[in-house]
């Protein structure tokens, strides 16, 4: 006989305004089982168990916990059905200890002592190793990640969800969280793991789902399974663009990054010996999952984040001499004569400043032109409007906030600007992120434009259907490593998808399964 | 000896006595602090405080039954009531409409501070006075009634038990609110709602809630501090409690949002207040140069200055200010 499934999603939409994050999902989760949900950026992993866990509610399906349809309408309810999620982002507070953070929220009689002994319990049952008075900021991210596992624990839950638990871990702690994640199973509880890592899925998991762009395509045992038919299933079919693709006009080297190591504010290492050269009339593209250290590597290269070790070196197009940018800040560079535009991820952060019109932010980059105490607006007035005209941008003046136009529109705004700048290398993060399909492609036009133009252009994108067609070559890179660099016009979805979850970490895999 | 003992007695009991103002308001500004909630309105709170109960107390004593029982309660439900609708405006304006909570308390004070002098000034008009302040002599007798057998104790009777009530409700309050902070449930989801509010909204925490019911709470107790001072100085005079409104916020800093350190904090700012006035009374035979007092009157916000040097150079983590001081919460921000 069966058992009836600790928890069955059955036909789960949910659509946020026009985007449909999760259409049709069937999801079962039996206990003692350890299911591995996987998907690229976007593909609505999370959503989907947002919705398990009471943050989002489905626009239609069911939900059943033991046969029995259930409701799940608040974080409250789910914890009621037994249901313990472990967010990417921590929600801790940093100066209480672990057990005060467990037990935070809970109601009845204040007994630190009594908790900090069931805190102590719990983790001897799992393998744990916790110090239930330490406080959160001294310690490490995988003991505060041990400190949400075990809040979700305390409350009673055996169903745990853990998105994304690994990214953020070295491979030794993934190991451990490993053993612990078995041992859980063996003691009966439902586990739901979401990451778009290959190697972790076969090594953890009993059964494999599989979601692209909101659509659940199929669940997979994962016995069955191998590193390319993941793949294969995670990725899909290769989608045929409609860009229209110059073959490059004598490229020569214009940015050489050798050897490039950062560290970020927590101390992780998040650029690890990265090396490429960016070449005239070419886009390189560069892929790899969210997070795996794209930002850092524009950043650094644009002056705005510390270079642990490592070159970067600049081919002046006329002189032909090579400048240093590393350890120069934004003016420095700029006053060397290098012309480097940089579109960032974070538009109305990093690249305009929403509350003030377009105008003035064609002024962020022109303001220390004209020789009196007075700023010169005539220029940059008529940029915005050749801005505004020759890209459509939808505006009511160009004297209008540009918090106010809609994310397309600020993106024209901001990639207009730094055109205008004509520069030699342009660097775009993510530039087509939350734009429509007529914006997307005025996007890439402006970069094969540029491309003709003879200027080394940096395309940092997430759909690898766009990377595959519009660039000439792509740098793969994954936990900040480079995993490889491919010919854009002969490469594979599949091929890049390997690379993008290869690690190049010492000998992980073996580790995983002890 | 016995003559050092007394100077020692007279010294601490004057220091204690100008401290306790500052007491109650630290202690108030610490729990509201530890919501999250800067509330620079604290000397309009007090001021506020002080003049609802003087102004109960001054037509109390005019009517014709006194009781004593009565003279006690209604000034101090006065005071309560007044510092609480004062607390309300402030939640209100920062909790609810999430206004910025340094305009709101500075404007706040400004208020509270003209409120004070407008009643003050009506009042002394209305009592055809000479005088320049309200004056509620009947009332802050019974207030500063002590323990009869005080006396008869000695130099530990002289030292423990010499004081007013409220001197002793003030210490009780902040050992009270210490305790709540560091061992109760309550306190610790106060402690959340004011480090990371995001995460308390997480676990289930009411944190609007928190937020009103601590600032609320922590406006009534400094209230009290601005009746204090009143009763102390025998009625209200127009724009004197201000200053001990700041130091109450400067006291929190020293003392690291720790109420039971804000005990001793007042004692000592208490004393360094004043100093001008206790260093002739000490009769040391020290020549001071002409006009020293006012160099005197200096040193309680020089100190302050040292000590919010100091305080920030410190690096632990415990000893920082809450983490979201001075931030709205909004759910959907996140």
């Amino acid at each position: 006989m069966e058992k009836a499934p600790a928890i069955e999603l059955k036909n789960i939409t949910k659509t946020f305004g026009r985007i449909v994050a999760n259409h049709n999902v069937n999801l079962k989760v039996n206990r003692g089982e350890i299911m591995a949900i996987l998907g690229e950026n976007g593909s609505g992993k999370t959503t989907l168990m947002n919705m398990i866990s009471g943050i989002y509610f489905p626009d239609s399906g069911h939900i059943f916990i033991d046969g029995k349809e259930v409701v799940i309408a608040s974080p409250k309810d789910s914890y009621k059905y037994g249901i313990g999620m472990i967010h990417q982002h921590f929600k801790l507070v940093d100066v209480l200890s672990a057990a005060e953070n467990i037990v935070l929220g809970l109601h009845g009689k204040y007994n630190i002592k009594e908790a900090s002994r069931e805190v102590a319990r719990i983790a001897s049952l799992y393998g744990f190793e916790i110090d239930p008075a330490k406080k959160i900021y001294e310690m490490s991210v995988s003991e505060k990640q041990t400190v949400e596992i075990i809040k979700v624990l305390y409350r009673g839950a055996d169903i745990l969800i853990l998105d994304e638990p690994t990214a953020v871990l070295t491979p030794q702690e993934t190991a451990k969280l490993f053993a612990v994640l078995r041992r859980m199973k063996e003691d009966g509880k439902a586990i739901v793991i979401i990451t778009h890592k290959l190697h972790e899925v076969l090594s953890i998991s009993d059964r494999v789902a599989v979601l692209r762009k909101g659509e659940y395509i199929c669940t997979l045992e994962t016995k069955d399974a191998t590193e390319a038919s993941l793949t294969e299933a995670m990725v899909g079919k290769k989608v045929a663009l409609d860009i229209d693709r110059a073959d490059p006009v004598d490229p020569e080297d214009r940015l050489i990054v050798k050897d490039l190591d950062c560290i970020n504010r927590e101390g992780a290492k998040v650029l690890d010996d990265v090396s490429f050269t960016a070449r005239s009339g070419e886009i390189l593209g560069i892929a790899g999952i969210a997070g795996s250290g794209q930002r850092e590597l524009l950043e650094a290269i644009a002056g705005l984040q510390h270079v642990e070790s490592g070159e970067i070196t600049y081919k002046d197009p006329k002189t032909g001499k090579a400048e240093n940018l590393r350890d120069k800040t934004p003016m420095q560079i700029r006053q060397l004569g290098v012309r480097l535009s940089f579109v960032p991820e974070d538009r109305l952060g990093m690249g305009l400043v929403g509350s003030m019109d377009i105008i003035d932010n064609m002024m962020l980059r022109s303001y220390r032109k004209g020789k009196s105490a007075f700023l010169q607006r005539k220029e940059p007035r008529d940029l915005a409007n050749e801005i505004i005209k020759s890209l459509e941008v939808v505006t009511p003046s160009a004297t209008t906030p540009v918090r106010r136009l809609s994310g397309g529109n600020v993106q024209k705004v901001l990639v207009g600007r730094e055109i205008a700048a004509t520069p030699t290398v342009l660097m775009a993060a993510y530039p087509v992120r939350g734009l429509d399909i007529n914006s997307s492609y005025m996007i890439y036009n402006l970069l094969n434009q540029q491309k003709e133009r003879g200027v080394a252009v940096i395309f940092v994108g997430e759909d690898l259907d766009v990377l595959i067609d519009l660039c000439d070559r792509i740098l793969v890179i994954g936990s900040g490593h480079v995993t490889g660099v491919v010919d854009a016009r002969t490469t594979t979805k599949e091929e890049i998808g390997l690379l993008m979850t290869k690690s190049v970490a010492h000998g992980e895999g073996g580790e995983l399964n002890g | 000896m016995s003559f050092i003992l007394d100077k020692i007695i007279y010294v601490l009991a004057n220091a204690i006595n100008n401290g306790m103002p500052i007491l109650f308001g630290s202690t108030g500004e610490i729990i509201t602090e530890k919501a999250g909630h800067l509330n620079l309105g604290i000397p309009g709170v007090m001021a506020v405080g002080g003049i609802s109960g003087v102004v109960t107390a001054f037509f109390y004593q005019q009517s014709a039954s006194k009781n004593t029982f009565l003279m006690i309660l209604l000034p101090l439900l006065a005071t309560l009531l007044g510092s609480l609708v004062m607390g309300l405006i402030y939640c209100f304006l920062t909790v609810t409409l999430r206004a910025n909570q340094n305009v709101t308390g500075l404007a706040l004070t400004t208020f509270g501070i003209g409120i004070g002098n407008f009643f003050g000034a009506s009042i002394i008009k209305l009592s055809h006075s000479e005088l320049t302040s309200v004056r509620i002599d009947e009332t802050s007798k019974v207030f500063k009634a002590t323990l009869p057998f005080a006396s008869k104790l000695g130099f530990i009777g002289e030292l423990l038990f010499s004081y007013r009530f409220l001197v002793y409700a003030g210490i009780i309050i902040a050992l009270v609110c210490a305790y709540v902070l560091k061992r109760t449930r309550v306190g610790l989801h106060l402690r959340a709602v004011g480090e990371n509010p995001a995460t308390a909204d997480a676990a289930g925490i009411n944190v609007n809630k928190y937020k009103y019911v601590s600032t609320c709470v922590g406006s009534m107790i400094a209230g009290l501090g601005g009746f204090y001072y009143c009763i102390d100085k025998n009625g209200w005079s127009n724009d004197n409690i201000g200053p001990f409104g700041w130091l109450a916020i400067a006291l929190v800093i020293f003392a690291i949002w720790r109420p039971n350190l804000a005990i001793f904090g007042s004692i000592l700012f208490g004393l360094l207040l004043n100093l001008y006035d206790l260093i002739p009374a000490l009769e040391l035979n020290i020549k001071f140069p002409h006009g020293y007092d006012k160099l005197f009157k200096m040193v309680p916000y020089i100190v302050t200055i040292v000590v919010l040097i100091i305080t920030s150079a410190r690096k632990k983590r415990e000893n920082q200010p809450p983490a979201s001081l001075g931030l709205s919460y909004f759910r959907e921000d996140r």
